[in-house]
């Protein structure tokens, strides 16, 4: 592996500087670095830490007709991230060390970013048994992150259990809030625009009444909770409270709860057909708020793929979900950046660093000597359209098609590996 | 006209042509020869996912009383119940060759899904869609309060009409309250709190819990289906308890007004949401409703494919 310089990058602190990147490592940061190997001119864009996910659907295996892992890791790169957290409802399910050695496989097999498996919490992510847990963390894939994420582990019982259990080896139970006796067939946010378009309403408080339980079941037992895709203003203020009192719990918001509102449902077009659904206004500003003053830890996309046929239908056959990887960081800056909410370096806090801590990822995060090189290059002045037959996803279901977004992914950088340029694959990968 | 998918958004003014153009037919048809040729060589397909034969009916009657010739599809024994999307289904029978669908789908949007999504080209009229909106129900009820009520026939104010029973799930009242609050009517809906929908407020109707006290001062009142299934999913504890609260007992039909009328979208729960002394009173329309609906859908197939005009009816849109 030759040696990389990048010359002039931005930090968020605004100094431009030059990296040396030697063996995948970043070996020194300073002005005016003589290169001696390949060179990289960053054009003074601005150089984060690779982005994080810590919520990917991949699909595979088992959907690999809406993604898989070497799809999702291209959109991933293209999105400025360095590393996915592939969620456990694949089929068969990742309940067991032999799937989630699977995933890490393909993961590394495709090259482009780290693949991070998250294990079941349930077997089968039916939620009545809890699937070896300990076993996944000490497989080779060394799973931290548990969920039964597109289900919510309802039982009191058994999430009380799981907290406890995932203790032993420093996981955390990553839950996706939803009640599932007050969402029966639910279909939309409940309110207003559920009631003129007759779909069985979402309520908010089958978000609330599991995030209020699980803060007080993780306190109980001193562990740790992440709350996934947080999309109420009372699951905000709930989370708030928790950290007044110095509560173990951390929280996720995608960057579509960030941006839409349930106003669009009145398409019916499935597009924005999404778990949790899209909210109104209201909730909206309170997640902005809620991620500018950290009670919400981190963005988090929820990549959901889906194919064609899950998405051109009538409403109450689509499948919920939305592909983000490749507009999240641009998304993001539109909802936080430029309503002047939150600067670049809040956002790569957000984005990368706090990810990673809570997923336990040591190679990504920070841009330091003696840190894996594992960097994004932004373009923060960049004006872009969506275009969802561009997406580098095997899926097309961006509820962003034609939205103009602010600030676009030009260089991705894994393991010092130059993986998109420009804005394009390179074709190169890490071996 | 292109489609028709809702009442929402419908001006009285478009409202009062398709019922101008409904009494006109109706008027021609009243004889020994119900048929006109105006549809001739036009191909009508009833495209019914859910189960609903007087719906159907009404429609095959309508476009068949128009010399258009009709197609049934229904899901039952269809290879929808293989599987086959509303895309794929739709798409098959537009190769056949058909000029407009009359969709009846469970899922809420279905018709507007069809009409906008690009998939066919056909007209498309909403027989219904899931919990959503059933347009031709409302214009047939609008028609038949109109019939009653001869001094209101270019404006409803005045009138007060009452929609009883599941709000939460009618189609039929969603289309109401839009279409009859369109026309100027006074519309309530009286329901247990749990079947009235959340964010109700901003519809363009009044809200009340009490049948008794708003019963004496409608001059229609309109009793919705209740389904079974809905006591066993707690919305109430016991069909007694319903039929007490908000079923339209002998007693409340002798709390109206003299003028005022009964009406019910059918098919009747007697002994539940109404009384058999209701359902046969002099003041039930009920049937009238059943004919108005032939009328009222021949004039929405007309209108939609564009037939030759007829004398009366004004500018066809």
């Amino acid at each position: 592996m030759k040696n990389l310089t990048l010359k002039s990058a931005r930090l968020a602190d605004g100094t431009v500087v030059d990296l040396k990147i030697v063996q995948g490592i970043i070996t020194e940061i300073s002005s005016n670095i003589k290169s001696d190997g390949d060179e990289v001119d960053l054009a003074k864009n601005l150089l984060l830490p690779g982005l994080v996910d810590l919520h990917t659907h991949l699909r595979e295996p088992g959907k690999e007709n809406s993604e898989t892992v070497l799809t999702g890791s291209k959109a991933a790169v293209r999105g400025g991230y360095t590393a996915l957290s592939a969620m456990a409802n694949t089929s068969p399910v990742a309940d067991s060390a032999g799937v989630v050695e699977q995933v890490q496989r393909l993961g590394k097999l495709a090259g482009l970013c780290d693949v991070f498996p998250i294990g079941a919490v349930t077997v089968g992510l039916h939620g009545e048994q809890l699937a070896e847990l300990s076993a996944m963390a000490h497989s080779a894939a060394n799973v931290r992150i548990f969920s039964d994420d597109g289900k919510c582990v309802s039982d009191p019982l058994l999430m009380r259990r799981a907290l406890e259990y995932v203790k032993s080896f420093g996981g955390v139970i990553a839950q996706h809030a939803q009640e599932p006796l007050l969402t029966k067939n639910a279909q939309m946010n409940e309110g207003v625009i559920s009631g003129k378009l007759g779909l069985t309403g979402w309520p908010a408080v089958a978000e609330t009444s599991i995030i209020a339980r699980d803060i007080l079941l993780a306190d109980q037992v001193k562990s740790r909770l992440h709350i996934c895709h947080l999309s109420t203003r009372g699951g905000v203020e709930i989370v708030r409270w928790a950290k007044s009192q110095g509560m173990s719990v951390t929280a996720e918001v995608t960057p579509h709860h960030l941006m839409l509102t349930d106003d669009l449902v009145e398409s019916y077009d499935p597009v924005y057909k999404v778990n949790p659904p899209l909210r109104t206004l209201d909730d909206v500003q309170a997640l902005r708020e809620g991620l500018a003053d950290g009670t919400i830890d981190i963005v988090a996309t929820d990549h959901a793929p889906h194919a064609d046929e899950d998405k051109d239908c009538e409403w109450s056959a689509a499948a919920f979900g939305m592909i983000g990887l490749e507009t999240a960081l641009s998304v993001t800056a539109t909802a936080m950046i430029s309503t002047k909410m939150m600067d670049w370096n809040s956002l790569a806090v957000r984005m990368s660093t706090k990810p990673a801590h809570i997923g336990g990822y040591a190679n990504h995060g920070v841009i330091a000597v003696g840190a894996h090189a594992n960097l994004t290059a932004i373009d923060t002045e960049a004006r872009w359209k969506v275009n969802r037959d561009e997406s580098l996803s095997k899926s097309r279901n961006t509820p962003f098609h034609g939205q103009e977004l602010v600030g676009k992914v030009m260089d991705t950088f894994f393991n010092g590996v130059h993986v998109l340029a420009h804005g394009s694959l390179t074709g190169n990968k890490y071996e | 006209m292109n489609n028709l998918l809702s009442t929402k958004g419908m001006t009285s003014q478009s409202a009062f042509e398709i019922l101008d153009t409904a009494r006109e037919l109706a008027r021609i048809t009243d004889g020994p020869n119900k048929k006109l040729p105006t549809l001739r060589g036009r191909t009508i397909v009833n495209l019914f996912f859910e189960d609903s034969t007087r719906t159907r009916l009404s429609f095959e009657a309508a476009a068949k009383r128009l010399s258009a010739d009709v197609i049934n599809f229904s899901a039952k024994g269809s290879s929808v119940s293989k599987g086959e999307s509303l895309k794929d289904t739709a798409q098959t029978i537009e190769a056949m060759g058909i000029d407009a669908v009359v969709l009846r789908h469970p899922s809420s949007g279905a018709a507007q899904r069809l009409a906008e999504s690009g998939w066919i080209n056909s007209k498309v009229v909403n027989a219904g869609d899931g919990t959503h909106e059933h347009p031709t129900q409302a214009l047939l009820d609008a028609y038949t309060i109109r019939s009653h009520f001869p001094d209101h026939d270019r404006d409803f104010s005045g009138l007060h009409v009452g929609i009883v029973g599941d709000i939460l799930h009618s189609r039929v009242a969603r289309s109401n309250a839009y279409l009859l609050s369109s026309l100027g009517a006074k519309v309530t809906m009286v329901a247990p709190s749990t079947l009235i929908p959340i964010g109700v407020d901003e519809w363009p109707a009044e809200l009340s819990n009490d049948l008794d006290s708003v019963i004496g001062d409608l001059d229609a009142v309109m009793m919705l289906r209740v389904q079974s299934e809905r006591m066993s999913d707690s919305y109430f504890p016991s069909e007694r308890e319903y039929a007490r609260d908000y079923g339209l007992s002998e007693n409340r039909l002798n709390q109206m007004k003299k003028s005022a009328i009964v009406m019910h979208p059918g098919p009747m729960n007697r002994g539940l949401e109404i009384s058999a002394a209701a359902a046969d009173s002099e003041r039930s329309v009920i049937l009238e409703q059943v004919a108005n609906g032939v009328v009222v859908r021949m004039a929405v197939l007309y209108m939609l494919l564009g037939g030759v005009p007829i004398p009366g009816a004004g500018e066809i849109v």
